[in-house]
C-alpha cells in the first residue's frame, strides 16, 4: 500500500496538461523589474542606483536580517529606475527595473551544462554559499534556504525530505524538473545532506507521476542514502507537516518547525537551485514556470529569468486566450489571482494558471448546514465551520483555542462546501488577527 | 390538623430567621465600600456602552471618572464623546470639579475614490470584508490607500450614523455620528479620521490619504491628493503640512477661508456646510461643491479660469502665491488646458 497522510486531504481534478512539455527556455525580456522583496521575511536592500550597469549574477539587494536573502541581477543592461511595480503581492513594492542590453554574465559562472558531481565544499562553506547566491525554498513559501539548514542547538537532523509531490493540480513544474534534471537535483540533495549532517534522504512523488518516480529511482541506486518513495494521490501532500507524516509517520507539534521532530522538508526545484549555487556557482536568476490553463493553446513548462513580465510567457504559450476570467500565480487550491500582466516572475512562483471566464467564478454563499464535509476533509483536524464563525462574530479568543494557527491555508475545506460558504478567507483574516494579538502579548 | 399548620409556620419562621442572621453579618462583613457618586455619574452618562472613552463601556467610565476625581481633583483626558460638554458637565457637577468644554467630533471619511472617481480595473469576489480584502490587494480601483467599499466601519457602528452610499461605494457619515471612534478602529486603512465638528458645522479636509507619487496616485484616481503644494502655499495660517506627497489640514488651525479648496487641482481638499459660492461676473462655474459628480475634465477648466480669476482680483496682494497659481494648472492639466484655451 502506497503512503500518504492519514487526516484529510482532497483530491481535485489533477488537470496536468502540460505535464508532457519539456521545459522550454524562454529569450530574455527587454526589460526586467526585479522585487526586492522575493521571500518570506525582510525584503533586501538595493545596491545599485539609477543608471548603473549590471550583468548577469552580480548582487543587486543584499538580504538582510536573519530571515531574509539576496538578490541578484538575472540580465545584463542598465538600472532603468527602482520604483515601486505591482507584484503577486498585490500591492506596488519596490523593484529593480533593469533594461536588457546583451547577456554579459559575471566571471566565475559555470554556465556549461556539464553535471559536475564531486562536491568539494564543506558543511560550512555549502550553507554560506547557498545564503549568498540567494537561494529560497522554491515550492511557494519561500523560505531562505539557508535557514533550514542551520539546525538550532538541542535539536537534531535526522532525516532530510525533498518534495516532488507536487499535490496542486495543473502545476507540472518540478515534475518536468525531476524528468529532464534528475541527476542534477540528486546531487542538490547530496549537497542539502551534506549542509544539514544527515545521511538519510527521502524523495516523495506522487503516484500521478510514475514516469517521474521511475526515472528518479534508477537515478538514485547511485546515489547512497537517497530513497525515493511513491504516495497516493491527495492534496495538500506537498505540505511540509503532511508529508512528514506521510513519509516518516511523524507529526509536528502544533506551532512548531519540522526540526522537532528531527526532519528538514525542501522542495525539488530548490535542490536543483542549491546544485545550481553550491556546483556551478550560478546564483538564483531563472526558475522552472508552467503557464498552463484549459483554454491556453500551448499549455509549457518555461524555464525563464526571474523578473519577466508573466505577459512574456503568456505570449510564448499562444497568447491570452478570449474568455480568460482569471490569471492565477501558483495552483488553483492556493495560488492568488494576478491583479496585471505586467507581474514579474518571482522566486516563489511555481506557475500561471489562466482561468476560463466561467470557471474563475466563486460560487452563492448559502447557509452552513452543519454537513461537517470541512472536518472531514481538513488535515490539520480543525472545525473550519467553527472558525469560520467565531471569526465573524470576532471572537478571537474562541478562534486561538480552537487552534486557528494551526490551519496551513490549504483551502481543503473551501473546495470541499456544498454551499459555497467563503471558510478560507475568514481563516485567513482569523490567522492575521489572531498572530497579531499573540505577538502584542508576547512583547 | 391545626398544629400540623402551626408547625409549619414556626419551622420556615425560625429558619428565615436563622438564616436571615447569618446573611446579615456576612453581609456587614463583606460588604463593599463604594462610591454612590459612581451610580449617580453612570445615571448621567448616555449608556450607550460604545467604548468611545476608552473605557469597557459607561460603569467602567463611571468609576474611573469618580477615581481620577478624588486622586487628581480634575478630569483631564476623560470625556464621554456621546454624552458631550453637556454630560461632561453634569459628570463634573457631580463629583464637584470643573472641565472644559471640548469641541465636538465628528468621523470624517478621507477618502473620495469609490467607482466613479477610481473605476475598479479588477473585481473581487471573497468575504465582505475590509480587513480581508486589504490583505489582499490594493483594492478594485487599484490605489493602496483608498477605500475598499466593502463596510467594516457600517458594521462597527452602534449608532446608524454611517452607511455606504451605494452610487459611490464609499461610506457618508451623518449627523448621528458620536464620534466613538468604533468606526477608526475597524478601518483597516485608517481612512476615518475623528475631526472637531467646526463652527456651524464647517468642516474643511483633505478627502485623500495616498502617500504615493502623485503620477501613480493620479493613475488610479480622479481626486487623488498628487502632493502639489498648492495649497501649502496658499494658506496663510500654516493650517496645511506636506508629508509623504500628501496635504494634512491641521482642524485646530484651520480658519476656514477656503482658499485651499479653490486651488487644489484635483479637488482632493472638501469643504462642507458652506453656503454656495457668490458667482462673480465672467464666471461660469459652479456654485457649491458636488464633488463626486464632478467630472476631471470639467473640473480642470474651472481651475483655469479660477486662475484668471485669482490673478486678475488680487493683482498686488502676494506675488509668490500668485505664481504658484498660475503654474500649478499648467503642469498638472497642461494638455485639456491648452485644449481649453484653443476652443
Amino acid at each position: 500500500m502506497l503512503k500518504t497522510f492519514k487526516l484529510g486531504g482532497v483530491h481535485p481534478a489533477e488537470n496536468k496538461l502540460s505535464k508532457n512539455s519539456p521545459i522550454e527556455r524562454l529569450p530574455v525580456p527587454k526589460r526586467v523589474s526585479v522585487p526586492v522583496g522575493q521571500h518570506l521575511g525582510a525584503p533586501a536592500k538595493p545596491l545599485v542606483a539609477k543608471g548603473d550597469m549590471v550583468k548577469v549574477g552580480q548582487l543587486i539587494a543584499k538580504g538582510e536580517g536573519f530571515i531574509s536573502a539576496n538578490v541578484h541581477s538575472p540580465v545584463s543592461g542598465k538600472v532603468f529606475k527602482l520604483d515601486n511595480v505591482i507584484d503577486a503581492s498585490g500591492y506596488r513594492r519596490q523593484a529593480i527595473i533593469i533594461d536588457v542590453d546583451g547577456d554579459e554574465w559575471i566571471e566565475g559562472i559555470d554556465k556549461s551544462t556539464d553535471i559536475s558531481k564531486d562536491i568539494v565544499l564543506d558543511q560550512k562553506a555549502i550553507i554560506n554559499r547557498i545564503n549568498e547566491m540567494g537561494v529560497v525554498g522554491l515550492g511557494g513559501a519561500t523560505f531562505p534556504s539557508h535557514v533550514k539548514l542551520m539546525v538550532p542547538d538541542g535539536k537534531k537532523a535526522e532525516v532530510l525530505i525533498i518534495n516532488g509531490v507536487e499535490c496542486e493540480p495543473y502545476l507540472t513544474s518540478d515534475h518536468r524538473l525531476m524528468m529532464e534534471r534528475g541527476e542534477e537535483i540528486l546531487i542538490g540533495t547530496k549537497i542539502l545532506m551534506k549542509g544539514l549532517g544527515v545521511n538519510k534522504a527521502m524523495i516523495g512523488i506522487e503516484n500521478n507521476k510514475p514516469d517521474a518516480i521511475e526515472h528518479m529511482t534508477a537515478l538514485a541506486k547511485e546515489y547512497e542514502g537517497i530513497e525515493v518513495y511513491a504516495l497516493k494521490v491527495k492534496y495538500p501532500q506537498g505540505a511540509e507537516k503532511q508529508l512528514i507524516k506521510a513519509l516518516i509517520n511523524r507529526e509536528v507539534p502544533s506551532g512548531k518547525l519540522p526540526i522537532e521532530v528531527g526532519a528538514v522538508v525542501n522542495n525539488a526545484g530548490t535542490a536543483y537551485a542549491v546544485y545550481e549555487a553550491v556546483q556551478k556557482n550560478k546564483p538564483l536568476i531563472e526558475r522552472v514556470v508552467t503557464l498552463t490553463g484549459k483554454s491556453v493553446k500551448k499549455p509549457s513548462n518555461f524555464q525563464v529569468r526571474i523578473g519577466t513580465p508573466v505577459a512574456d510567457l503568456v505570449e510564448a504559450a499562444g497568447g491570452l486566450p478570449e474568455d480568460t476570467g482569471k490569471v492565477i500565480g501558483g495552483g488553483p487550491m492556493m495560488g492568488k489571482a494576478l491583479l496585471s500582466l505586467d507581474v514579474p516572475v518571482v522566486k516563489g512562483t511555481s506557475g500561471i494558471l489562466i482561468m476560463p471566464d466561467e470557471e474563475s467564478h466563486r460560487g452563492e454563499v448559502a447557509n452552513c448546514i452543519r454537513c461537517g464535509k470541512c472536518i472531514t476533509v481538513c488535515p490539520m483536524g480543525l472545525e473550519p465551520w467553527l472558525l469560520e464563525k467565531v471569526v465573524m462574530h470576532e471572537d478571537f479568543d474562541r478562534a486561538e483555542k480552537e487552534r486557528i494557527m494551526d490551519c496551513i491555508e490549504c483551502g481543503s475545506c473551501h473546495y470541499t462546501c456544498p454551499a459555497n460558504r467563503q471558510l478560507l478567507d475568514y481563516l485567513r483574516l482569523g490567522k492575521s488577527t489572531v498572530g497579531k494579538i499573540m505577538r502584542t502579548r508576547r512583547k | 390538623m391545626n398544629d400540623v399548620v402551626l408547625y409549619a409556620v414556626l419551622s420556615l419562621g425560625a429558619i428565615g430567621v436563622a438564616s436571615a442572621i447569618v446573611l446579615y453579618f456576612i453581609a456587614t462583613k463583606f460588604k463593599v465600600i463604594e462610591d454612590p457618586r459612581i451610580d449617580e455619574v453612570e445615571e448621567a452618562l448616555p449608556s450607550a456602552n460604545c467604548g468611545g472613552c476608552g473605557f469597557a463601556g459607561c460603569r467602567a467610565f463611571a468609576e474611573a471618572t469618580v477615581k481620577q476625581g478624588n486622586e487628581k481633583h480634575s478630569l483631564e483626558g476623560l470625556n464621554c464623546p456621546v454624552g458631550g460638554n453637556e454630560v461632561m458637565a453634569q459628570v463634573a457637577s457631580i463629583l464637584g470639579l470643573e472641565v472644559e468644554e471640548k469641541d465636538p467630533l465628528i468621523a470624517v471619511v478621507r477618502c473620495n475614490g469609490g467607482i466613479k472617481n477610481s473605476p475598479g480595473k479588477v473585481s473581487f469576489e471573497g468575504a465582505t470584508s475590509c480587513a480581508f480584502a486589504h490583505s489582499l490587494f490594493t483594492g478594485e480601483g487599484g490605489c493602496p490607500f483608498g477605500c475598499l467599499g466593502l463596510g467594516d466601519c457600517v458594521a462597527a457602528c452602534d449608532f446608524d450614523a454611517i452607511h455606504i452610499n451605494p452610487d459611490r461605494m464609499i461610506p457618508e457619515v451623518n449627523d448621528k455620528c458620536v464620534a466613538c471612534g468604533a468606526c477608526v478602529e475597524a478601518c483597516p486603512r485608517d481612512i476615518i479620521e475623528l475631526r472637531p465638528k467646526g463652527r456651524k458645522e464647517k468642516r474643511i479636509f483633505v478627502s485623500c490619504i495616498n502617500k504615493e507619487k502623485g503620477s501613480v496616485a493620479r493613475k488610479n484616481c480622479t481626486v487623488a491628493c498628487i502632493g502639489c503644494s498648492a495649497c501649502f502655499k496658499v494658506c496663510e495660517f500654516d493650517a496645511i503640512t506636506m508629508k509623504d506627497n500628501l496635504a494634512y489640514i491641521d482642524p485646530f488651525k484651520c480658519k476656514l477661508c477656503r482658499k485651499c479648496v479653490e486651488v487644489c487641482p484635483t479637488n482632493a481638499i472638501h469643504e462642507i456646510n458652506f453656503p454656495p459660492r457668490k458667482k462673480k461676473d465672467g464666471d461660469t462655474k459652479k456654485t457649491g461643491k458636488t464633488l463626486a459628480v464632478k467630472h476631471p475634465e470639467k473640473k480642470k477648466v474651472v481651475v483655469v479660469e479660477k486662475v484668471d480669476l485669482s490673478g486678475s482680483v488680487k493683482k498686488e496682494v502676494k506675488p509668490v502665491e500668485k505664481k504658484v497659481e498660475t503654474k500649478k494648472p499648467q503642469s498638472a492639466t497642461e494638455k485639456d488646458s491648452g485644449k481649453e484655451k484653443e476652443g
